[in-house]
């Protein structure tokens, strides 16, 4: 595996107004690695995701500290292409949110917004991105259908297709399986481990298991005390995490004393 | 308890009976504007020009203006208010101007449709000189029901999930490009359907138009934008009030027409919902 650094974060805080729930945060994120990202509800995990493709844009008075940079680019610098970053950076979402629109039409909605395809290249990168996804023996009759038809984890495999489509480079994902079956969820942890070949991901989850299951990398958020930010307490790899913990209080996280 | 319960009762049925006054005078009119309407319609009677000084003859030129109306209206609010919906709705932010703006848009739509007429007059007809006209007369109906369509079109959109936002901004969508192609196509039922059936009631209107271009009698059917024409509403009104002796099967023919034509628009509207609704639950 190879050990180039695909995101850099240094000093990195975040303000929702006035309130600063994010704070201090420093860590090089690899390539072709799966980063988990840990930590009690409400520390600011989602925030913290939602930084690597700018979303928090959308948020009203936010503001971001620091630097964040992707292929050593500060994606905060004023004249950074947001439209561009996005591209680059994918996300999916927690609850799965294809449009209403077919199958089809869903994956192919990034590449038209891009560029004019032919029909046959549209085609083409409609059937690879369902089969990157392990989703084109359960669709391929059926790509003209409703995409809202699907199951839940059908949907949710459906929506890493779409961002597969715009060949991104690095995947975010908020919780992608928490509101699946056991099943789909297991479907989708084999998707995100074959997919690290290609892609970068950051993968915010609850479930310990599954960060210990599918992650290289484990970072644990922790807010210490009530108004306070939250701060990155540590980052390693996900095995050392897990097994031998530096410190005190990512052992009791993991342990499950609290949170 | 069982006190409790006779009370209950006793507001039900109250309330009951009061809905069913109000439909009864709903479909009293109705009944009774069809009852006495129904013996002058003919095939003549819509699409022939009034003769014998209105007293005989049909009343295709003013069904004819009207329907020119409700066209040239439709062209006028339809585009503005949607943009001013997907504005308010999509780009700007929550500050005071944004409310200011939708304070006004409430109080315009409380301002009695005579006034929008003087208005219509002093800026359309004489201050820009567009003349007693289409284009007067339907900008002016677009201005009355302007705050409908905005109002229709905001509450449309409020409909549509924001995940559906966030997707297509993630996939690295434009603002804009994310309401063309995944916010409008769905919104648009809704906002169609209140659109048209503001612009029924808008078609039925009379204040608005007797100063913008209403004709009382017009021999030629109009030619351009600047023609004035007949309307339902303003014929109407001068069939009872300006000729005397206008036979009364004329004038409640009349009637008939102009609330099937606003009603056409009413269920058209609802139809179009219904259809949208059947649709999103058949997905
Ligand atoms: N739009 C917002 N405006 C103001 N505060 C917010 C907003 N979104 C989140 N917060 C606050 O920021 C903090 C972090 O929220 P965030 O959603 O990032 O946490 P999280 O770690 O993802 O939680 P969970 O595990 O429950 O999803 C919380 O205290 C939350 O209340
Ligand atoms: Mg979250």
């Amino acid at each position: 595996m190879s050990n180039n650094i695909k995101i850099k974060v240094k000093n990195y805080g975040f303000y929702y107004g006035k309130i600063k729930v994010l704070s201090d945060i420093t860590m090089d994120i690899e390539q072709n690695t799966i980063t988990a990202i840990i930590g009690p509800s409400g520390c600011g995990k989602s925030t913290f995701i939602r930084t690597f493709n700018r979303m928090n844009d959308l948020i009203a008075n936010s503001k971001v500290t620091g630097e964040v940079s992707v292929d050593g680019i500060n994606i905060y610098k004023n004249n950074v292409d947001v439209v561009e970053l996005r591209k680059k950076v994918g996300m999916v979402f927690q609850r799965p949110n294809p449009f209403p629109k077919t199958i089809y039409d869903n994956i192919a909605y990034g590449p038209r917004l891009h560029a004019r395809y032919s029909k046959q290249k549209l085609e083409h990168i409609v059937e690879d991105s369902l089969k990157k996804a392990a989703l084109w023996d359960e669709v391929k009759n059926k790509l003209h259908t409703n995409a809202l038809e699907l199951s839940g984890g059908q949907q949710q495999r459906l929506c890493i297709a779409r961002v597969l489509a715009v060949n991104s480079e690095i995947i975010l994902m908020d919780e992608p399986a928490s509101s699946l079956d056991p099943i789909s969820t297991q479907k989708i942890e084999d998707l995100i481990d074959e997919l690290k070949e290609n892609y970068t991901i950051i993968i915010v989850t609850h479930n310990m298991q599954q960060a210990a299951r599918i992650s290289q990398k484990t970072a644990f958020l922790l807010t210490e005390k009530i108004d306070e930010p939250a701060r990155l307490i540590e980052y390693d790899d996900t095995n050392k995490i897990f097994t031998n913990p530096g410190d005190k209080r990512t052992e009791n996280y993991i342990t499950g004393r609290f949170g | 308890m069982k006190r409790k319960n006779l009370i209950q009762k006793f507001w039900n049925y109250l309330l009951l009976f009061i809905t069913l006054i109000v439909v009864v005078f709903v479909l009293g009119i109705i009944i009774y504007l069809i009852v006495k309407g129904l013996p002058a319609l003919s095939w003549e009677f819509i699409t022939q020009k009034p003769e014998a000084g209105m007293r005989g003859g049909g009343i295709f030129p003013a069904i004819l203006g009207t329907l020119y109306l409700i066209i040239g209206t439709i062209i006028f609010s339809l585009p503005v208010g949607i943009f001013a919906a997907l504005y308010l709705n999509e780009y700007a932010s929550k500050n005071r101007l944004t409310r200011i703006i939708r304070l006004s848009i409430v109080n315009v739509s409380g301002v009695p449709s005579v006034v929008f007429g003087l208005f219509g007059l002093g800026f359309f007809v004489i201050l820009l000189k567009f003349g007693k006209s289409i284009l007067a007369g339907s900008l002016t109906l677009a201005l009355l029901i302007l705050p409908v369509i905005i109002t229709a079109s905001e509450e449309a959109l409020k409909t549509v999930p924001d995940s559906y936002r966030q997707a297509s901004l993630a996939l690295g969508a434009t603002k804009w490009q994310t309401v063309i192609k995944v916010i409008l196509p769905q919104a648009l039922p809704g906002i169609v359907t209140g659109s048209v059936i503001g612009i029924g009631r808008a078609a039925g209107e009379t204040a608005p138009i007797i100063f913008t271009v209403a004709a009382f009698s017009q021999p030629n059917l109009p030619n351009s934008v600047f023609s004035q024409v007949m309307a339902l509403p303003y014929h109407l009104y001068v069939l009872a009030t300006q000729v005397p002796n206008a036979p009364e099967n004329i004038q409640w023919g009349t009637a008939l027409v102009l609330l099937l034509l606003v009603l056409f628009f009413t269920i058209a509207g609802t139809v179009i919902r219904t259809r949208a609704r059947l649709r999103k639950v058949n997905l």
